[in-house]
């Protein structure tokens, strides 16, 4: 355990093992597969879009679009379902096709123009959210076969839990997410302009074309959880998902990736959405405690890992500083 | 007095710019009649409505002008009008109710202000935390209802008049001269200004960072305090869940409108609060008008990117190129290349 950066990883899985440990000690049921089945079901959105997320924040920049990219992508599925015949997967492909172009377009801006990420990506917000709300300002429930059948879709576990069609579509987005991360020249490129854009450069990473590449990154896993999030709901609402960019900022960095950009895993992202999922799950169990514990714990968490992370990083500049 | 004014012509002119495009639309937009003892008109609503978002924007310059953020600002108004509802929900009056709310405000903005100038949290992040967490604490104050209460004397705060312009707009009008006054009439506005540019280089030259980080987040939270004060006085309730909902985003968007680079450094509060009131204006004009309130948001979106544009420091080299080549005829081609970096 020679490299400090897995600390934050290990405290994150080592934070749900202890958690679930004292849930298991509370409600013994909590540790069977359907509790695991509906752990992945019901946090599959925000998984998704949290790789993409991932993905930014590893290069140092910010997404907050993606919350009204899954209200817009939900929308748009259940008016074309509705208003045309296409099949469901055509719309699906027309969706990513749009979403992916619209971060692409959010990565131009930010490079072009050299402004922060953070209010490209608010204008971007805005924008999805409005055109949502231009498609229709009612909530309209998605009526397709083909669709019922995604619903329905899943795989029984031993213990009679379930895993879900979308749970699986969670687990293969965090596996695509490591190997673009890690394992690629692009993620390596996203890990370099995180440590620093001058530097980046300097190394004779394309900054421009990358910076373009993350945030139609994002924009695609935003596509992809909105679709997920359809079929979740069954349905299209403009209003859905408020705020969800920033609960999968939080899951980044509850996951153990810096805020700051350059250091972190894809692989911790799924356990800081696990936690999450873990705390709502601990609260609807409990039934006593209210909805509004899981924002509080949530803050909480947020606040330990910031801290964490900073002590970290502070011990390694001392270590790496000493002779 | 001309060169404060020169900073907000940019402003003004967009400001004059919409109302007489909202005045196309919606011919009586600028009448305002005498009656019943208060002048009424789209003109004061716009004043009126725009109080919260111009009290954040106040505060949000100064974050700003530090090269900070402060995300909280839209919960801290839900904060702090839980608390103050629930003063009065205690049986007590108009005075505790103000104190604590208030409290609530700079209570929020020291937690952010520690974060940032001691434990050296980026403040998009340290100020992300109260963001999340903070609607869950004014939920646990109001114990997930909707607080309301019955007091004149605060509800007054919200919906009363005095020599017939409505109280919000004094109140953000006289926050707004106080604090330019008191950072333009000492050096403060000059040491946070210096804190934007470079804090280390500020901090060796002998300016209190730290202490001045925290006075600018707890000026914000001061700030979002009254804007709380005034929605929760005007429905004479506290909503924990939607008092104040995407009012930091509003915020930040006035700070940029007027002018202010999230980069920090030099920064006007007369050019935010504008902002504040073309958001407004954006807002009313198009509900007066008639179209759909769907249409806000896209064109809100537009109009960010519109400013981005003119702000970015890549165009305003290229414009700067273009100035040259037209007027002076001095530029060479190799400035060109200079300037389009």
């Amino acid at each position: 355990m020679k490299n400090p950066r897995l600390y934050p990883l290990f405290a994150t899985i080592a934070i749900f093992i202890v958690a679930y440990a004292i849930c298991y000690i509370q409600f013994p049921f909590m540790l069977s597969t359907r509790v695991a089945g509906n752990l992945l079901t019901d946090n599959a959105y925000l998984g998704i879009v949290a790789v993409g997320m991932t993905v930014v924040i590893l290069s140092g920049g910010i997404d907050l679009s993606v919350g009204s990219v899954i209200a817009f992508s939900g929308v748009f599925i259940a008016v074309l379902l509705r208003d045309t015949g296409l099949h469901p997967l055509v719309v699906f492909a027309l969706l990513l096709a749009v979403t992916t172009a619209f971060g692409a377009a959010m990565g131009w801006l930010i490079y072009t123009l050299g402004m922060p990420a953070f209010i490209v990506t608010l204008a971007g917000m805005f924008l999805a959210r409005g055109v949502a709300y231009m498609l229709t300002i009612d909530s309209v429930p998605i009526d397709n076969p083909f669709f019922d059948m995604l619903q329905g879709a899943y795989w029984l576990m031993p213990g009679k839990g379930r895993l879900t069609l979308i749970g699986i579509v969670m687990l293969i987005a965090f596996v695509i997410g490591h190997f673009v991360a890690h394992k690629t020249r692009f993620g390596a490129n996203v890990f370099a302009i995180g440590g620093g854009q001058q530097t980046a450069a300097l190394m004779g990473s394309k900054i421009g074309q990358t910076t373009v590449l993350i945030y139609a990154f994002s924009g695609f896993m935003a596509g992809l959880s909105g679709i997920v999030f359809a079929i979740y709901t069954g349905s299209g609402y403009p209003l859905a998902t408020v705020g969800t960019e920033l609960t999968a900022i939080a899951t980044v960095v509850i996951g153990g990736t810096l805020l700051t950009g350059g250091a972190g895993y894809v692989f911790g992202t799924l356990f800081g959405v696990l936690t999450m999922g873990l705390i709502q799950t601990y609260i609807v169990f409990d039934g006593t405690l209210s909805s509004w514990w899981t924002k509080i714990a949530i803050g909480i968490l947020l606040l330990l890992f910031i801290v964490l992370q900073k002590g970290l990083l502070k011990l390694t500049v001392e270590r790496t500083a000493a002779p | 007095m001309p060169g404060g004014l020169k900073r907000v012509i940019p402003q003004l002119v967009t400001l004059v710019f919409l109302v007489a495009l909202v005045s196309l639309f919606f011919p009586t937009f600028l009448q305002v009649e005498y009656s019943g003892g208060r002048f009424v008109g789209p003109v004061i609503d716009v004043l009126k409505r725009g109080a919260p978002v111009a009290l954040l924007a106040i505060g949000m310059t100064l974050v700003v002008a530090t090269r900070g953020i402060d995300l909280s600002v839209g919960t801290v108004i839900a904060i702090s009008g839980a608390v103050g509802a629930a003063t009065i929900a205690s049986g007590y009056g108009l005075v505790p109710a103000l104190v604590t709310a208030i409290a609530a405000g700079l209570a929020a903005g020291l937690f952010n202000g520690i974060l940032v100038a001691f434990i050296g949290i980026q403040p998009i992040v340290a100020t992300l935390i109260l963001m999340i967490s903070g609607r869950g604490i004014a939920q646990l104050i109001t114990e997930g209802r909707i607080l309301t209460f019955n007091l004149p004397s605060f509800a007054f705060l919200g919906s009363g008049q005095v020599l017939g312009i409505p109280v919000p707009v004094w109140i953000w009008v006289l926050t707004a001269a106080f604090v330019i006054l008191l950072v333009r009439r000492t050096a403060l506005g000059l040491l946070i200004e210096s804190i934007g540019v470079n804090r280390r280089a500020s901090a060796l030259a002998g300016v209190n960072a730290r202490v001045l980080l925290i006075a600018v987040y707890m000026a914000s939270g001061f700030c979002a305090a009254l804007a709380g004060i005034i929605i929760t006085a005007d429905i004479r309730g506290a909503d924990a869940n939607n008092a104040g909902l995407w009012l930091e985003l509003d915020a930040v968007l006035a700070t940029v409108i007027g002018g202010n680079s999230l980069l920090g450094g030099r920064f006007s509060i007369s050019a935010a609060v504008i902002g504040a009131m073309i958001i407004q204006t954006i807002d009313t004009g198009i509900l007066l008008a008639g179209f759909p309130s769907e249409y806000n948001l896209v064109i809100k979106a537009v109009l960010v990117v519109i400013i981005l544009v003119l702000q970015s420091p890549n165009i305003a080299g290229d414009l700067k190129f273009l100035k040259q080549n037209l007027f002076a005829g001095r530029a060479k081609p190799e400035a060109r290349q200079e300037a389009g970096k």
